[in-house]
């Protein structure tokens, strides 16, 4: 029996404390200064239209996907703040490694409405993205690209340039041994890289409790030796303020950053999900009255710099953009056939061409519907 | 010009390509100043420093997903796995990023990287060391899937791997490292993929393997010889895309065969050898097609491997056995 009494008195070898920050409050007031560059209502009125933009095509996608014309669709609705937040930090010259649910952090990169409706759609050229052509197309495994967000920030500090990478995943991806070996890669090579940590609450039906006995999933980033932050993931000043800073270190030569933005999915895990069957309407009910659009329109109309005008020309525009894309998306012919093939090596090998021939006279004779 | 063994070759080529070719790294485990656990990248981290060779903190998953950004970057990372019993973790680096990159960006991004892991028994090694798992990776579209059986096979394959544009598997037989040497000429020729070597040319019967098999084939095709049976040898090397139009010509010259590998039955590479066969050579098959593999059993520890390990002498007997036929 091993006497626990009696072991000497010890001092303490670590230490850690994990900060949480917001700016804006859910109702919209402002509960500490912003950063200067936030503080310009310009800045907060472009962050906004990021926020509109998103949701629009969220709901135009999760409409397209219920009436037959998009694929499984996972909406980001609700947690908007985190990716556009995280994106709009980025320069063009950064990569964006994103999750599955990151689209509104796509559209900030530059990635096209009629893209994504592509992708969702179930066609690849979504991913031929026209605009950041270095970003990485989603990741639909849960939490290998943090490997990849680290490979392409070592190739960065190879080069020796100023540019650093934002991976985004969720809180269901910190429980995988891919985040933590990332993390851990990225400390001891010091990598420009900030990993985003979208805790959306739910991983498809199971709950953030049952994820980690963690109290924070910030504190991950503490074993792997980088610094870790929780913000509030529904405010937008907050998760912009969190990645520039962790950018500008990562610049700087200064290593790697986690931040774990708290946020909460309001939707369902996909369109294939019913998210009623392990979660009751009353604590959604509640989210919703921390989500990210109200309270910062709340606080530009504050501001004296939002009104009725401003906000029915914006959903006027952004319909009329996101509705064009979809329409141009419908309107896109289908792939060709050997466009199967023809990308599985960049020189296609005997063996494939065999099977292409054949699949292409198959087809000649039963033609296959689009 | 002197004789150099297998692993020597390896690393020959690596040095080769990485003077030609400054986006060319290399990484793993115990790479770098121990030069890999096989001495695989002896000195190179002298001469090409630390940036170029690296190494890495101990998780093969990430190994893969390391190279793959650097790769997407347009670096031409070669990573070792230290050995290919090892490599399980980073599979799913492999089938689900490595070789969907091209595919799913329509061109847009690639993953130009080698993936070296030293594979097979022979050497008496300790447990998950010994591992013939090739087969699970020609079953990744978009993947090579290559194996040399020779030093020369090893400079010229591993020179090709590292210049295709596609990511490849290279799988290097640990018992050959150091079994034998040739002269290998560092002219930075690299060999063609997707090819299948003749190794020996016959008429009565083809061997077909691939590896460390390789040379019980031809140990064989000499015990045939003795008896009057001419045998070719045909070393696979690039199982994946494999070069179905070389095997099925030798078979239907010969209207024999006998598939050879080391790895467990079922399953096994050769299985979708012997199907093309099969299909291609039908009309000139003289006899059944053979298979001598290694068993459906866990890689035997040392004292009873050499029971699990297909031999030259059970390849003679089952090319006898085809022989018996008209």
């Amino acid at each position: 029996m091993i006497e626990t009494t009696a072991r000497p008195a010890r001092r303490e070898s670590a230490h850690f404390e994990i900060g949480y920050t917001r700016y804006l409050d859910p109702d919209g007031k402002l509960v500490a200064p912003l950063p200067p560059g936030l503080a310009d209502p310009v800045r907060a009125i472009a962050l906004y239209s990021a926020l509109v933009r998103a949701r629009s095509f969220d709901q135009k996608a999760v409409a397209m996907q219920r009436t037959g014309r998009l694929g499984t669709y996972a909406s980001s609705l609700g947690q908007e703040a985190v990716a556009v937040g995280a994106a709009s930090a980025m320069r063009p010259e950064d990569v964006f490694v994103p999750s599955f649910r990151e689209h509104a952090g796509q559209l900030v990169r530059g990635v096209t409405p009629r893209e994504l409706f592509l992708y969702w759609g179930g066609d690849e050229r979504g991913n031929d993205f026209s605009g950041p052509r270095e970003d990485l197309p989603n990741c639909v495994p849960i939490g290998s690209h943090a490997a990849h967000a680290a490979g392409v920030a070592l190739a960065f500090r190879l080069r020796r340039e100023p540019r650093a990478v934002v991976a985004i995943f969720g809180d269901g991806a910190t429980s995988k041994g891919d985040v933590a070996e990332a993390f851990n890669f990225a400390g001891v090579w010091k990598l420009p890289v900030v990993f985003v940590i979208s805790n959306n609450q739910w991983a498809i039906s199971v709950p953030r409790r049952n994820q980690s006995a963690a109290e924070t999933l910030a504190q991950k980033a503490i074993a792997a030796g980088i610094p870790g932050e929780q913000v509030d993931g529904n405010d937008v000043f907050a998760v912009h303020a969190a990645v520039a800073a962790a950018l500008e270190r990562a610049r700087a030569g200064g290593g790697t950053s986690v931040i774990e933005a708290v946020t909460y999915r309001l939707g369902d895990h996909t369109t294939a999900d019913d998210a009623s069957r392990y979660r009751n309407d009353a604590e959604v009910k509640a989210h919703w009255q921390e989500e990210p659009i109200k309270r910062l329109e709340a606080y530009l109309v504050a501001l004296g710099r939002w009104g009725k005008d401003d906000q029915e020309r914006l959903l006027q525009e952004t319909k009329a953009e996101i509705d064009a894309a979809s329409a141009a998306y419908l309107a896109t012919a289908p792939q060709a056939l050997a466009t199967i093939f023809d990308f599985t090596y960049a020189n296609m090998p005997a063996d494939l061409q065999r099977q292409k021939d054949g699949a292409l006279a198959s087809a000649a004779t039963t033609p296959v519907k689009g | 010009m002197s004789e150099i063994n297998l692993v020597q070759a390896v690393n020959l080529a690596l040095a080769r390509a990485m003077a030609d070719d400054e986006k060319v790294l290399v990484l793993g485990q115990d790479i770098g100043i121990n030069g890999g656990v096989f001495r695989a990248t002896d000195g190179l981290l002298k001469r090409f420093g630390e940036d170029r060779v690296r190494d890495t903190p101990l998780a093969e998953a990430m190994i893969g997903g390391i190279s793959i950004g650097l790769a997407l970057q347009g670096f031409r990372p070669v990573a070792e796995i230290q050995f290919s019993g090892f490599i399980y973790p980073c599979i799913d680096q492999l089938a689900n990023h490595a070789s969907r990159f091209r595919t799913r960006t329509r061109g847009r991004l690639s993953c130009p990287m080698v993936l070296r892991a030293p594979c097979s028994g022979g050497t008496k090694a300790l447990e998950h060391h010994s591992e013939s798992n090739e087969a699970m990776f020609t079953n990744i579209p978009g993947l090579r899937v290559v194996i040399p059986s020779s030093p020369k096979m090893a400079y010229g394959l591993l020179l090709a791997a590292i210049r295709d544009p596609d990511p490849v598997v290279f799988l290097e037989p640990t018992r050959l490292y150091r079994a034998v040497s040739e002269e290998v000429v560092d002219d930075g020729t690299a060999l063609p993929l997707d090819r299948c070597f003749v190794r020996r040319e016959g008429t009565d019967l083809t061997l077909i393997a691939w590896g460390a098999m390789v040379r019980e084939a031809l140990e064989s095709a000499q015990q045939l010889e003795a008896r009057g049976v001419s045998a070719e040898v045909i070393d696979v090397a690039t199982l994946k895309p494999l070069d179905e139009a070389t095997l099925v010509a030798s078979v239907q010259k010969t209207g024999r065969c006998v598939i050879v590998q080391e790895a467990p039955l079922s399953g096994g590479y050769g299985g979708e050898i012997a199907a093309r066969i099969a299909d291609g050579a039908f009309s000139s098959l003289l006899a059944p097609i053979q298979r001598v593999t290694g068993y459906d059993t866990v890689m035997p520890l040392s004292r009873l491997e050499q029971i699990y390990l297909p031999k030259a002498a059970s390849v003679t007997t089952a090319a006898e056995r085809a022989m018996v036929y008209a």
